[in-house]
C-alpha cells in the first residue's frame, strides 16, 4: 500500500512537469508558428498595415490607431456614440461636477 | 536531513488522511479554487498572447503615418503635400497611400479597400482577405461586383485570396489597383488618403514628427510606437473589463477561502486538542496545517493553470472569446501563438497560493498555543 504523501508528490510532480512543459512549449516556438508570425509581419510591412482586423464595426474601431480623438462622436454635432465600447468609458470629471451653490452669496440680485 | 524529511512526510500523510475525512467539503473547495485560477489564468494567457502577437506583427508597420486634418476630421492629402515632406532631413522614403471603407449591404459588413501598385494587383482584379472570401463565398477566379458610392456597378475578378494565416490582419481587406481605386471611389487625381513615411534612424522618428508638425501645421503624424501603444491599451482595457465582471466571483471566493481557512470548525479544534494532548508540539500542528494549505492551494493552482493553457491554446478560449475578442460581422479565424509571461504567472501564483496558505496559519496558531483541555472542551 502506497503512502498518501507518495501519491500526493507524484500528482504534484506530474502537474509541475506539465507547467514546465508549458513554459518550454511557449518559449520554443514551432517552425510553423515562427513562419506564420514572420509572414504576417512581412505582410504588414509590404502593405503598410497599422491595425488588426478585429473590430470592423466602424472606422474608429477598425483602425483605432489611425482614428482621431473625436471620431467616435463626429457623425453629426451632439451625436451619441453608436457602439457599446464607448459607453464603458467614464465622462470627464468636469461634466459630472455639480455647480457651485451661489444662493445668498452674490452681492447683486439674480 | 532524512529525519526531517521523514517527519514532513508523516505530517503530510496525516494531513491527507485528515482532509480525506472531510472529503466532500475539501474537494468542493479544491474545485472552486481551481476554477478561479482557471478563469484568471485563461484571461491572462489570452490577452498576453494577443498583445504579444499584435506587438510582433505591427512592429513592421510604417514608422510614421501622416494624416491631414480639417476641422478635426481626417481629410485627403492634396497634391504637392508629399513634395514638402521630402525636404525634411531624416525622411528616407515617403509614399502616398490610398485606402478607404466600403459598406457591403449583401453581408452588412464593412470592407477596407486598399490600392496596391500595378505589379501586385492588375487592373480589373482584386485580392481579398480569407474572412471576406468566406462570407461572400469567393474563390480565386470568381467575379464579384460592388456598387460604388456614386451608384455605378464595378465588376472585379478575384485574382487571389490572401493566406488564411493572416486573417488577423487581412480579414476584411480588398486590394485593388490604384486606377480601380480612384475610379471606384471617384478620388480626385493627385490626392491621397494619407502618407506613410520611412525614417532611417529610429532615434530620429520623434524629431521628424516634430518637424512635420511644425512645417505642416494641419497634419497629424502617428508614430509606430503610438500604434503599438494603442494595442497594448486596447487589450489591457478589455482584460480590465473582464476582471471587473469577475470581481464578484473573486470576492466570493476570497470570502469562502477566508471563512474556510480562518474559522476552525469544532471538529478541527478538537483534533488539534487531541494532537496536543498526545504530545504534538505547537510547531508540528502549525506545520501540518501549513502543509494542508499548501497542498490545496498548489494543487488548485497547477490544475487551474494547466486547464487554462489547454483552454486558450487548444480550444480557442471558447469561454471568454465573445468578450475578449470583441465582435464583428467579418470576424477573423485565428489561432494564437502560445505565449506565457513568467512574471504574470508568478503574480498569479503569489496572489492565489500565498493568501490561502497564510490565512490557514493564524487561527491554527491561536488554537495550537491554547491549553489542549480548553480547546477540546470549546
Amino acid at each position: 500500500m502506497r503512502r498518501p504523501s507518495t501519491l500526493a508528490f507524484i500528482l504534484l510532480m506530474v502537474m509541475s512537469l506539465g507547467v514546465i512543459a508549458i513554459f518550454a512549449h511557449s518559449w520554443q516556438l514551432t517552425v510553423t508558428d515562427q513562419s506564420r508570425l514572420q509572414a504576417n509581419r512581412t505582410l504588414v510591412t509590404q502593405l503598410g498595415l497599422t491595425d488588426l482586423a478585429l473590430f470592423s464595426e466602424s472606422r474608429y474601431t477598425r483602425h483605432p490607431s489611425q482614428a482621431d480623438l473625436h471620431s467616435a462622436l463626429q457623425d453629426h454635432p451632439g451625436a451619441f456614440d453608436h457602439f457599446p465600447t464607448g459607453s464603458l468609458i467614464s465622462p470627464p470629471a468636469h461634466l459630472t461636477k455639480t455647480h457651485e451653490r451661489l444662493a445668498g452669496k452674490t452681492t447683486s440680485p439674480d | 536531513m532524512n529525519v526531517w524529511l521523514e517527519k514532513q512526510r508523516h505530517l503530510i500523510d496525516f494531513t491527507l488522511a485528515s482532509l480525506a475525512r472531510r472529503k466532500t467539503k475539501n474537494l468542493g473547495l479544491l474545485l472552486a479554487y481551481a476554477v478561479l485560477v482557471f478563469v484568471l489564468a485563461s484571461l491572462m494567457l489570452f490577452t498576453q498572447a494577443l498583445r504579444s502577437e499584435a506587438t510582433f506583427v505591427l512592429a513592421g508597420s510604417p514608422e510614421v503615418i501622416l494624416q491631414r486634418m480639417v476641422a478635426g476630421r481626417h481629410d485627403l492629402i492634396p497634391p504637392g503635400y508629399i513634395e514638402k515632406i521630402g525636404r525634411i532631413r531624416g525622411v528616407q522614403k515617403q509614399e502616398g497611400r490610398l485606402w478607404g471603407y466600403y459598406y457591403d449591404p449583401v453581408v452588412n459588413a464593412n470592407y477596407t479597400f486598399m490600392a496596391r501598385p500595378a505589379n501586385e494587383v492588375a487592373s480589373g482584379s482584386i485580392m481579398v482577405g480569407a474572412t471576406l472570401a468566406r462570407a461572400r463565398g469567393l474563390a480565386a477566379g470568381n467575379v464579384i461586383s460592388f456598387r460604388s458610392y456614386s451608384g455605378k456597378l464595378f465588376a472585379f475578378k478575384v485574382s487571389a485570396v490572401l493566406s488564411p494565416d493572416s486573417e488577423l490582419l487581412s480579414a476584411d481587406l480588398v486590394l485593388l489597383s490604384e486606377a480601380d481605386f480612384r475610379a471606384f471611389f471617384e478620388y480626385p487625381a493627385g490626392y491621397f488618403t494619407d502618407i506613410a513615411l520611412s525614417v532611417a534612424n529610429p532615434q530620429e522618428v520623434r524629431k521628424v514628427a516634430e518637424k512635420l508638425s511644425a512645417s505642416l501645421p494641419d497634419s497629424r503624424p502617428i508614430l509606430r510606437e503610438e500604434v503599438l501603444r494603442t494595442y497594448q491599451s486596447v487589450f489591457d482595457w478589455r482584460e480590465g473589463i473582464m476582471l471587473t465582471v469577475l470581481a464578484g466571483a473573486i470576492l466570493a471566493f476570497a470570502i469562502l477561502s477566508w471563512e474556510k481557512a480562518s474559522g476552525l470548525s469544532a471538529e478541527e479544534k478538537r483534533e488539534i486538542g487531541i494532537l496536543k494532548a498526545i504530545g504534538w508540539e505547537t510547531s508540528d500542528v502549525i506545520r501540518m496545517k501549513m502543509w494542508e494549505g499548501m497542498l490545496i492551494s498548489l494543487t488548485a493552482f497547477l490544475l487551474g493553470f494547466i486547464a487554462a493553457y489547454v483552454h486558450v491554446f487548444y480550444f480557442g478560449a471558447a469561454v471568454f472569446e465573445p468578450v475578449l475578442k470583441g465582435w464583428a460581422v467579418l470576424y477573423p479565424r485565428f489561432a494564437l501563438v502560445p505565449t506565457v509571461d513568467g512574471l504574470q504567472v508568478a503574480t498569479l501564483f503569489f496572489f492565489t497560493v500565498f493568501p490561502y496558505t497564510a490565512a490557514v496559519l493564524v487561527p491554527i496558531w491561536r488554537a495550537a498555543i491554547t491549553d489542549p483541555d480548553s480547546v477540546m472542551r470549546a
